[in-house]
């Protein structure tokens, strides 16, 4: 079924331009469009459309003179900005001060200027697009000149005329209002709104449809009254009215928004309606999402315990110095300062003001750069993201895109995915596998031959791959190891479903652009029964026809048959375009015939729909074809048959059987043979029944705005007069068209939609048509039930199925339906309810055609995901919209669902039930992984009450796997937002369609696919994936690096600052508590934004615990990041132990080295900076997992910055720089001996802890990740055999010969985790 | 202490040129690659760098590798630590306090009192020659030279020898930058204000007959300090520079009368000056206020003998429970007498043993653990 709903997607909705709104007088509820050449002269002041936006753009946030303060208030809403801007301040008050006090300003008007030119930059580069754009070129209707003339974009204003050309970008949304398209049609491809590659049908507003001559601006003089600028691109209301005074509704069909690209039309003209910010398309243009990630959640509370460990410090030196004041009474000793006065300070008072100089001094103990190294870091690892090969892919050329920038640490913790299931776990490439037609089942077998054999030629051509791949790699194997990876290989490749990647490459080189169109998808191979009968009805329909019989007499069953094809050709949005030139749709216009019949029926369409219903011209028409087919004379003589049908687009009779015969586009002459028609559909499984029709001979061959041409067996080229269509919606489930059947004259209703609802509206036996009513009240009873049984078959098959069913209107009851739906149609409050309430009028009393099965294949590599996901510990909920047994189906095919797992299905809404099962499921604990839970819409809906929830979620988390079904949107998100605030765990929703978005924006991590149902979710996730397989890397490598690496670069970043400042801490002790630092105020100040920045952003960036390999290998390395273990609320405390004892030893070494010299406050206080500075490197370089080249360069270059910044400023200026007075200090210090063995033991001696018990921890009890690490040490062969037996269980004990005494542990550790999953016998394992 | 191997990248790099089964490929090799060229437009770039396959050192700490290094470092730390305490062990140091607490000492009567250059001496007595060279410090302590406030008062640029900073001081020195009746006062600030003034003079005393030990007061100071960061303003004489400002309050004398006997140690290049504007880095400090000048009988140091300190006893640390001496100490390569270095060289290296004697035992539990 379409699944393009006409929903509003949950666009997050983006205030208008407010500065637009501001000027209007009053604020109505529409906006009134005049056309400008009207009131040309009347500039300015008298212009009706003043108040509306013009088409200039402004992205950016800032002006020459706004820059300064607008950014600057912008980076002040941090508070940590203001904080260091404070105690910057606090630095010129004399009093309290501890630098100088410009020097104190230096870091935070770093901070903010490295912001401020970011923001500059990214805001220029706005300005020069937007100036780009502005000034791009179009064809503006003047009055003075009585011509288009060309403008720049910006020019262009509310009401103007704009003549379009084809393959131009359109500058503001415009509604149409003449084409060069004989049909008064204009195509526009959509793309780079919503993706979609699809071309659409935009329609000229109905009252300018029949003006022969070209569109006269200057005859125009209606006026338009539309809704309010909004951001929905799928709806648009209004009317239009002329100076008659008659109304005309204008509709989203007549709007061609900006942005889109005119196609296949020469020419259009249309009036601006919506402007610059006020279009439709800048009304979606948000900005990259902000979210805060868990990990950064957890490090603001600590950055709170550091405020707090500030604080006490502080307060701690006040109280410490106040006492020393005071120990002194009255008589002051010489080394004290008088107060400027000349009186002595209280001791009180000191304090006092000794705490605000302690904040001063010890500030960077909150660290100030943090926040830009946290910043810079994710940067990097989004960039890392996105260049990663194995996320890209090739069919599509796509990569991952990373559109939230600040939470690829939260990939790394996730706990519970939610998936779609169509397009996500599915291709949603839809294969058209068997239907049933009046309850007699055709079962396709050829064609599931077909479906079959491609699957083997992908599995054997990857074969052909891994072979050439892999197999070089495995020559130190042993022959028995390495045949039984082959055997193991192969096996997995059997259970597949899929494979259709190489297929799907093949069809992408065929041909780009054109969507659903693999060779898969399109060649079905008939079933010979129902081809058999479809030729034999539509022989008997031609012969009846040539005999002018009524076609009611065709035997129900046949009749049936016949129009389940037409159903199927026609109920439906597809465009059929050419595949020479896709862009371009096939034009059946412009001859001869087309004034006579194309005209015609246009035009008699309209003044039907005005005047009333009255014959048609179609029949005419076709009375006036003479007798031709009398070479028909025996309609059974089915080779003849076909022999002529085949011969049809060649022959002369051609115009003999089709009133229309196919002439061509003037431009172009490809040649028409249904082979080579394309079809562009909005949903796949709209295409796959086309070509499934038109493996049947019945073919759709164009379809206009108000007919569709379909060329059927026999009957040739018929035309159906469309007369409405009622498009699908998710509520209804189900699309309808209003068609006016050639032959038998009668106003048709097809619909199509999911079983259950079609099922519903079926009509009771009892009213059925009453000259057969004895027979018929049976057989059709009977047919009902057939279908659902073979429905029943289908979804148990994993196809998705749709019923197709048909109504015949008398033009009375037609009448009447369509007066209301007109009301409806040119109503603008409400439109939307009203159309809703008049399809629901139409669609009742449906006869029964036929089922359809629609296969939709499981994306390449789901299964293996999906384990290796569940591996990693995480929890996998399929919440999907498709009915219970094809989820559950296709649960099973990609291993979501166990075979061995007892299956809890609720399907009954009442409490009792959620009760019974958790009692089932606590009384047997043995159970409680062997459940899996499945869920349709109905109960669900019960479950998430308020009173239920928490049984619901009782019993969903003691089950392995849950399946929700038949759920609607707004389902899936109250699952995900229950499963998030209830069980307090991380979320990520995946999915990749419109039903999906309000999942993906609940979820803490939302993924989009960016796959076939186009670009809705892709625009509300936070990371968007060309396929599901990837989630794997993203999660299980990326999110695990993303993750390891933000955490331990944060706990050192908490770590470095606090060793830094504890070491003046332990300082004051010396001198007074009175805020002296031994360390000079520029290495304090710029230790940490200079001196230890870069290493610890390059190990932040660039570190990997494991190699992504071991990670995919072995997913349950990615527990480690579920379990927050890299950051526990513990380890920052003892890291911050770690780093007292640290400075401890940093301070005290040099303390008792130099005690009772004659060494001077910086000649002391120097070394302790260098020392400092070397421990903490070598402390990193201790937490440093892997060492590049640039891991290296970053500490050599920090040391090297160090030394060289020292001897530079101890070189220069003897008098400044005070209070300090560093002069050649460093240059003396080089020379001293003992400056070197202080270096050489301080940093060991603080070291020795950490790594002593890193080594231990290593040995006797490693994590699992350093489990993994040390797996990476090992030999690619041994490596590659410990994995491989690691997936079944092994029961040996281990050889001795192991090269790591660890991996016994290892071993075990594998051991206890593998037990659960497998269950086969014992492995002898040697090496 | 860590394992060393280069990480090899041992995947081979997909190639894009993945060769097909002849049955598939139905485009031609060449083909495909212009197709590749034109079509993949977003192909991230296959770099080591950008697929995160830099080679790289990955170190484990594992026992094994641990207990070699941990025993390495340990001997060599042990080795330093035993050179630096020997070294440490032959520094002769002698230290004589002066304050004058108790009743017994010499100066104590000085220390009562608040005469002006009170008069007091010391007597010791050397065994043995003191080798030298002897450098003469004194020693204060609980003396907070690193007090903040202290620290910052004084005017760099005046003491660079800027006039115009002499007759309007900076704030810094606030109090000490003008008297009572608003002269300026040069130099400013507290530092210079209670600089150190007992001076001492020391006399051997052989066989009944007093010899004066010569004492060199040149070079005492830092050489920047004397030639690059203290100037005197370049006006001669001298004293015309301090028209129309104060010596500091505690001061008996001007700066520019600061040393009599020598004129280019006047100002603010005088040696003694310069070694107390040097803040000490902690309360218990000495300072160096004289060399034994390596002349005559003291070519080789103090021999030994009976030596007087003669005081001019005028500093108070009473007040704030201070204390003064006087100390005599030779110097090795490495400073002064400090054996803590020694020590604690000593002590890390044996810690850095006994861990890998500690892990060498859980290794080997752990190598052979229980049969389960």
């Amino acid at each position: 079924m379409a699944r393009h709903s006409e929903e509003d997607a949950g666009m997050a909705k983006a205030p208008p331009a407010a500065r637009q709104r501001k000027k209007k007088p009053k604020e109505n509820k529409t906006r009134t469009v005049h056309a400008n050449i009207l009131h040309d002269c009347a500039k300015g002041e008298e212009n009706p459309n003043r108040h509306y936006a013009n088409n200039k753009i402004k992205t950016t946030k800032y002006t020459v003179l706004s820059f300064l303060p607008k950014n600057l208030f912008e980076q002040f809403h941090r508070f940590a900005n203001v904080y260091f801007v404070f105690i910057a301040l606090l630095n010129f008050v004399p009093v309290v001060n501890a630098f100088q006090p410009e020097l104190a300003l230096a870091p935070v008007v770093f901070i903010l200027s490295v912001t401020a030119i970011k923001d500059l930059w990214e805001d220029y580069r706005r300005h020069r697009s937007d100036k780009e754009i502005n000034h791009m070129d179009c064809l503006v209707y003047s009055r003075a000149e009585r011509r288009y003339v060309e403008k720049y974009w910006k020019e262009v204003r509310v009401g103007d005329f704009i003549r379009l050309r084809c393959n131009e970008l359109l500058p503001a949304d415009v509604l149409l209002l003449s084409s060069s398209d004989p049909d008064r049609l204009c195509h526009i491809e959509t793309a780079t709104l919503d993706g979609e590659t699809n071309l659409k049908q935009r329609q000229v507003v109905r009252s300018f449809y029949d003006l022969d001559c070209e569109f006269d601006p200057l005859k125009y003089n209606s006026i338009i009254e539309c809704e309010k600028p909004n951001n929905d691109l799928n709806r648009f209301r209004g009317y239009i009215i002329h100076r008659s005074g008659r109304r005309d509704a204008l509709y989203k069909e007549n709007l061609l928004l900006r942005g889109c690209t005119i196609r296949n039309t020469e020419e259009a003209v249309g009036i601006v309606i919506y402007a610059g910010h006020e279009t439709k398309a800048m009304l979606n243009n948000n900005g990259p999402r902000y979210k805060r990630s868990k990990l950064e959640r957890q490090m603001n509370v600590d950055v709170f315990w550091c405020v707090i460990i500030l604080l006490v410090m502080c307060l701690f030196a006040a109280v410490g110095h106040g006492l020393w004041m005071f120990q002194y009474g009255d008589n002051r000793p010489v080394f004290d300062v008088l107060s400027p006065e000349g009186t002595n300070l209280s001791p009180i008072m000191s304090a006092i003001y000794l705490f605000l100089t302690m904040i001063i001094v010890f500030q960077v103990l909150i660290p100030i750069s943090l926040f830009v190294s946290i910043e810079i870091v994710k940067i990097c690892q989004v960039y890392f993201i996105h260049q990663d090969m194995d996320l890209y892919d090739e069919e599509t050329d796509s990569h991952l895109q990373c559109r939230a920038l600040n939470i690829t640490e939260d990939l790394g913790q996730m706990q519970y995915i939610f998936s779609d299931k169509t397009g996500t776990l599915t291709e949603n490439k839809m294969v058209f596998r068997r239907c049933t037609v009046a309850g007699v089942e055709y079962s396709h077998d050829a064609n599931a031959r077909r479906l079959a054999m491609y699957q083997e030629m992908d599995s054997e051509e990857e074969e052909c791959m891994s072979h050439g791949g892999t197999l070089p790699r495995r020559d130190s194997v042993t022959s028995h190891q390495s045949a039984r990876v082959v055997l193991r290989s192969q096996s997995t490749k059997s259970h597949r479903r899929t494979g259709s990647r190489a297929e799907a490459k093949r069809a992408s080189i065929l041909s780009k652009h054109t969507a659903f169109s693999s060779p898969m998808e399109k060649d079905i191979t008939p079933d010979p029964k129902l081809l058999d009968k479809v030729n034999d009805c539509s022989s008997q329909m031609d012969f009846m026809r040539f005999h002018s019989q009524p076609m009611s007499q065709l035997p129900s069953d046949l009749s049936d048959i016949i129009d389940f094809f037409i159903a199927l050709t026609i109920c439906n949005t597809v465009v059929v375009s050419s595949p020479n030139q896709p862009r371009h749709k096939v034009t059946l216009t412009c001859s001869g015939q087309k004034h006579q019949f194309g005209q015609t029926s246009v035009r008699s369409k309209r003044d039907h729909l005005w005047t009333g219903l009255h014959n048609d011209v179609l029949p005419q028409l076709h009375s006036r074809l003479p007798g031709c087919s009398s070479l028909l004379s025996s309609p059974s003589a089915e080779s003849t048959l076909t022999k002529l049908h085949e011969e049809q687009p060649s022959g002369g009779l051609e115009q003999v059987f089709s009133p229309i015969p196919p002439s061509y586009d003037g431009k172009a002459s490809w040649n028409l043979e249904e082979g080579e028609l394309r079809y562009e559909a909005e949903s796949p499984d709209e295409a796959a029944l086309v070509y499934a029709a038109r493996a049947y001979k019945c073919s759709l061959v164009g379809r206009l705005p108000d007919q569709v041409i379909v060329e059927l067996p026999h009957l040739g080229k018929l035309s159906f007069e469309l007369l409405h269509t009622l498009g699908f919606d998710s509520t209804r489930k189900r699309m309808s068209v209003v068609v006016r059947h050639p032959l038998t004259d009668q106003i048709t209703v097809y619909t199509k939609g999911a079983d259950s609802v079609i099922m519903d509206l079926i009509k009771p036996p009892d009213t059925a048509r009453k000259f057969h009513l004895c027979l018929f009240l049976s057989f059709s009873k009977k047919i009902v039930c057939r279908t659902q049984h073979y429905l029943n078959l289908y979804a148990a098959d994993g196809l998705r199925t749709l019923c197709i069913a048909k109504k015949i209107l008398s033009k009375e009851e037609y009448a009447c339906w369509l007066q209301r739906h007109l009301a409806a149609e040119t109503a603008i409050q409400g439109r939307e309810e009203l159309l809703f309430e008049s399809a629901l009028r139409l669609e009742t009393n449906l006869h029964l055609l036929g089922a359809t099965g629609i296969e939709d294949r499981l994306q390449d590599g789901v299964p293996e995901t999906i384990a290796s996901l569940r591996k990693a510990g995480l929890q996998i909920w399929v919440l999907t919209g498709d009915k219970q047994e094809t989820a559950v189906n296709i649960a099973y095919a990609c291993k979501l669902l166990d075979p061995e797992e007892e299956l809890l299905t609720l399907n009954e809404a009442c409490a009792l039930l959620l009760e019974e099962s958790l009692h089932y499921i606590q009384s047997t604990p043995f159970l409680v992984h062997r459940l899996g839970l499945v869920i349709d819409g109905r109960t669900l809906a019960y479950a998430l009450d308020k009173s239920l929830e928490d049984k619901f979620l009782a019993v969903a988390r003691s089950c392995r796997s849950v399946l929700c079904c038949r759920s609607t949107p707004l389902q899936k998100s109250m699952v995900v937002k229950l499963v998030r605030n209830k069980l307090k765990v991380m979320t990520l929703a995946i999915g990749d369609g419109a039903n999906d978005v309000s999942m993906i924006q609940v979820a803490d991590v939302g993924v989009g696919i960016s796959g076939q149902e186009g670009m809705q979710a892709v625009m509300a996730s936070d990371f968007a994936l060309p396929r599901f397989r990837y989630l794997q890397k993203l999660l299980l490598v990326h999110g695990h690096w993303c993750y390891s690496r933000l955490a331990n670069m944060i706990l050192y970043f908490f770590y470095k600052n606090a060793m830094f400042v504890a070491l003046i801490f332990w300082y004051q002790f010396y001198c007074g508590f009175s805020g002296s630092a031994m360390i000079d105020q520029w290495y304090l100040i710029f230790f940490n934004l200079m001196f230890s920045a870069f290493p610890q952003l390059i190990t932040g960036t660039l570190d990997k615990d494991v190699s992504a390999e071991t990670l995919q290998q072995l997913p349950q390395l990615y527990v480690n990041g579920q379990n927050s273990e890299e950051y526990k609320p513990y380890m920052f405390w003892m890291n911050m132990i770690d780093a007292f004892y640290q400075s401890l030893v940093c301070f005290f070494i040099p303390y008792f080295a130099y005690a009772d010299s004659d060494v001077d406050l910086f000649t002391w206080g120097t070394p302790i900076t260098t020392l400092a500075l070397f421990t903490i490197l070598l402390h990193l370089g201790t937490e440093t997992k892997t060492w590049t080249w640039m891991n290296w360069m970053s500490i050599a270059f920090s040391i090297a910055l160090f030394f060289t910044v020292a001897l530079c400023y101890n070189a220069s200026c003897p008098a400044c720089y005070s209070p300090s007075n560093p002069y050649w200090t460093m240059q003396r210090l080089l020379q001293e001996p003992l400056f070197y063995l202080l270096c050489f033991i301080t940093p060991i001696a603080a070291l020795l802890p950490r790594f002593f018990y890193r080594a231990c921890q290593g040995t006797l009890f490693p994590s699992p990740v350093q489990l993994g690490r040390q797996l990476d040490k090992l030999p690619a062969d041994i490596r590659r055999n410990i994995l491989s037996l690691s997936r079944v269980k092994v029961g040996s004990p281990l050889c001795p010969k192991l090269p790591f005494l660890s991996l016994a542990k290892l071993w075990s550790w594998l051991d206890a985790h593998f037990l659960l999953v497998a269950g086969s016998g014992n492995i002898e394992v040697c090496f | 202490m860590f394992r060393v191997s280069v990480l090899q990248t041992t995947d081979v790099i997909p190639s894009k040129e993945k060769s097909r089964c002849g049955r598939v490929g139905g485009v031609s090799r060449s083909e495909k690659m212009v197709k590749q060229e034109s079509e993949s437009a977003n192909r991230p770039d296959n770099t080591a760098f950008t697929q995160q396959r830099l080679p790289a050192w990955q170190p484990i700490l594992s026992a094994g590798i641990v207990i070699p290094g941990f025993v390495l470092i340990g001997l060599a730390f042990i080795g330093i630590g035993v050179a630096l305490l020997v070294t440490s062990r032959s520094i002769q140091v002698l230290e004589l306090d002066y304050t004058g607490d108790g009743n017994g000492s010499p100066c104590s009567s000085c220390s009562q009192s608040t005469t002006v250059n009170c008069k007091c001496s010391l007597n010791f007595t050397l065994d043995t020659l003191f080798q030298g060279p002897v450098f003469f410090y004194y020693g204060l302590s609980n003396y907070f030279q690193n007090y903040r406030r202290y620290g910052a008062s004084k005017d760099d640029n005046q003491l660079y020898g800027d006039l115009s900073y002499f007759t309007s001081p900076s704030s810094s020195c606030s109090p000490y930058d003008y008297d009572g009746s608003k002269n300026p006062i040069v130099p400013c600030g507290s530092i210079a204000n209670s600089m150190f003034n007992d001076t001492f003079t020391l006399t051997r005393t052989v066989s009944g007959k007093t010899d004066s030990v010569p004492l060199d007061g040149k070079g005492i100071a830092w050489w920047t300090d004397y030639n690059v960061k203290y100037r005197n303003p370049s006006v001669t004489p001298l004293k015309n520079a301090f028209n129309g400002t104060v010596k500091p309050i505690d001061w008996a004398k001007p700066a520019y009368e600061l040393d009599t006997s020598d004129a280019s140690n006047n100002g603010f290049v005088n040696q003694d000056f310069l070694v107390w504007m040097r803040r000490a880095a902690l309360p218990n400090f000495r300072k160096l206020y004289r060399r034994i000048d390596a002349s005559g009988d003291y070519q080789n140091g103090l021999p030994a003998g009976n030596y007087t300190i003669d005081i001019t006893y005028n500093y108070p640390v009473r007040v704030f429970n201070g204390a003064k001496k006087v100390v005599f100490s030779n110097v090795s390569w490495m400073g002064g007498k400090n054996e803590f270095l020694g020590i604690a060289y000593l002590v890390i290296g044996s810690l850095c043993v006994v861990m890998s004697v500690v892990m060498l035992i859980v290794y080997a539990k752990f190598k052979f653990p229980d049969e389960e």
